[in-house]
């Protein structure tokens, strides 16, 4: 199924707050009720960015073509 | 009559005049189908889309007009000072008596004379500073949105967004068509670079090109389309003709990439297939992490156990019940050894008092004496009487005897016949 990109966290986002997590499991003081919680929230950004890749279409937009279309030559020139 | 003078100068209106002219000049066949060489002045393209300009060498001029139709067909851009030779039809323009080149061709005159124009060019943006290695922007090594600036009918669009889906499907990509040849192309490509530059979050550009003429990519080396490419807010990455292509437009874009494809592929650095790895280890260095705090919990735990064992109760208790064991097993030695002690004692005692006993006196050979009737004990003579029946215990039994004398009773004896 194709992601939706409105409800879905972007593939950076998601990555670079597994990065984030996995940088603060490393703490030595860190409560390991805390631990857990944070392993189980990058668990679940693991299979956010994995879906992410696994269904990832190329989203392809063109420019209005009346616009490109509407080119003043004479403008763009000295 | 002299109202009829056969002498009188034929005089023309001046429509009449440039009629004839222009039917003088399209039934000359040189004058309708030539070529002319020179440079180009007071070039002019509104918005019709016509191209005027003059023709010039060092001694004269003429004016020139190209209809739009024919001007569409340009493989490049004619500018002021460029040496072009022209091809077609002399004519009038007959509401200012004009006489005037039509076009329906012009190519730059003489064999690398685009070239020379090309090089006049880079060695002047060069010396401005436009191409200037200290001036790329870094490229995103994770681009999200790219912008595609190339024709929308070319196979550069298709070979461009073919690479970007096998190599980073995540992209958005928005594609900004625009002549990429001929006369149209410079306008197009700066609107479109200026349109692209308005998309807030848009990371980098592509603009291609497929292989072509070198007047095919003239339009990216158009002086105007290299300042859009100098000026543009967001990185360009060039991609035009093929490997042995450079434009104007290479030397000032950010990165130049060889083709179209090569231009997708340099604008993705970091595939998604990569990315899936760091994913991958990602999970792995997550599972480690948590492995490792849980073992040092762990640790921590041991530690904290063996420390309670230290300081309980239980190991006062069990530490008191091993005193309390070994001072029970000392006071059942202290008092086996009392025991002993005493039972020698009273072996001592029991021995001294055997001594004591009358049996004992009587081994040694005394006799206990004791009135044979009342069975009283006798110890003293006076206790005793003549006649008297005695018994006498030997230390191995009784004995009867009966007293013959006493030392009161002698009479009694006298008595005795």
């Amino acid at each position: 199924m194709p992601t939706d990109p409105e409800t879905q966290p972007s593939f950076e986002a998601a990555f670079a707050q597994l990065q984030s997590i996995i940088a603060k499991l490393e703490e030595a003081e860190l409560p390991l009720e805390e631990a857990l919680r944070l392993y189980e929230e990058g668990k679940r950004l693991t299979a956010i960015c994995a879906g992410i890749l696994d269904n990832a279409q190329l989203r392809v937009s063109a420019l209005n073509d009346a616009d490109t279309n509407a080119v003043q030559p004479d403008g763009e020139r000295e | 009559m002299d109202a009829f003078d056969l002498n009188a100068p034929l005089v023309f209106s001046v429509t009449t005049l440039n009629n004839y002219l222009r039917e003088l000049l399209e039934t000359d066949e040189v004058l309708q189908d030539l070529w002319v060489r020179g440079e180009i002045s007071n070039f002019s393209q509104p918005r019709s889309g016509h191209l005027y300009f003059t023709l010039k060498d060092s001694e004269a001029q003429i004016r020139c007009v190209m209809w739009k139709n024919s001007a569409l067909r340009l493989r490049f851009s004619p500018a002021d000072g460029m040496q072009v030779e022209a091809h077609g039809a002399m004519s009038v323009y007959p509401a200012q008596g004009q006489v005037q080149l039509y076009l329906d061709a012009l190519r730059p005159a003489g064999e690398g004379a685009l070239y020379q124009e090309f090089l006049r060019l880079k060695a002047r943006l060069e010396a401005e500073g436009l191409f200037d290695a200290a001036r790329k922007r870094p490229l995103p090594s994770l681009p999200r949105h790219i912008g595609v600036l190339t024709s929308a009918t070319g196979a550069a669009l298709q070979d461009i967004l073919h690479t970007l889906s096998r190599r980073l499907p995540i992209l958005r990509v928005t594609v900004a068509p625009s002549p990429v040849q001929g006369i149209e192309a410079p306008p197009g490509i700066i609107t479109a670079l200026r349109q692209l530059n308005q998309i807030p979050d848009l990371d980098l550009i592509i603009l291609a090109r497929g292989g072509g003429s070198i007047e095919d990519l003239w339009a990216f080396n158009d002086e105007n389309v290299a300042r859009a490419i100098f000026n543009s807010r967001v990185p360009v990455i060039s991609g035009v003709g093929h490997e042995t292509d450079f434009t104007i437009a290479d030397f000032v874009a950010d990165l130049r990439a060889p083709t179209p494809t090569a231009a997708a592929e340099l604008a993705t650095p970091v595939t998604a297939q990569e990315l899936s790895l760091s994913v991958r280890a990602a999970s792995e260095e997550l599972n480690t992490r948590l492995a490792n705090l849980l073992n040092s919990a762990r640790q921590s735990l041991a530690l904290a156990q063996a420390e309670l064992r230290r300081g309980s109760p239980r190991a006062a208790v069990q530490n008191a019940l091993q005193r309390l064991d070994e001072l029970h097993a000392r006071l059942e030695r202290l008092m086996r050894a009392q025991l002993e002690a005493r039972k020698i004692h009273l072996d001592n005692s029991l021995r001294h008092l055997s001594a004591l006993s009358p049996q004992a006196v009587l081994q040694r050979g005394y006799a206990i004496v004791t009135d044979q009737l009342s069975g009283a004990l006798i110890s003293r003579a006076a206790q005793t009487r003549p006649g008297q029946a005695l018994q006498l215990q030997l230390q191995d039994g009784l004995i009867s005897a009966q007293v013959s004398a006493t030392p009161t009773g002698v009479p009694n004896h006298a008595n005795r016949p």
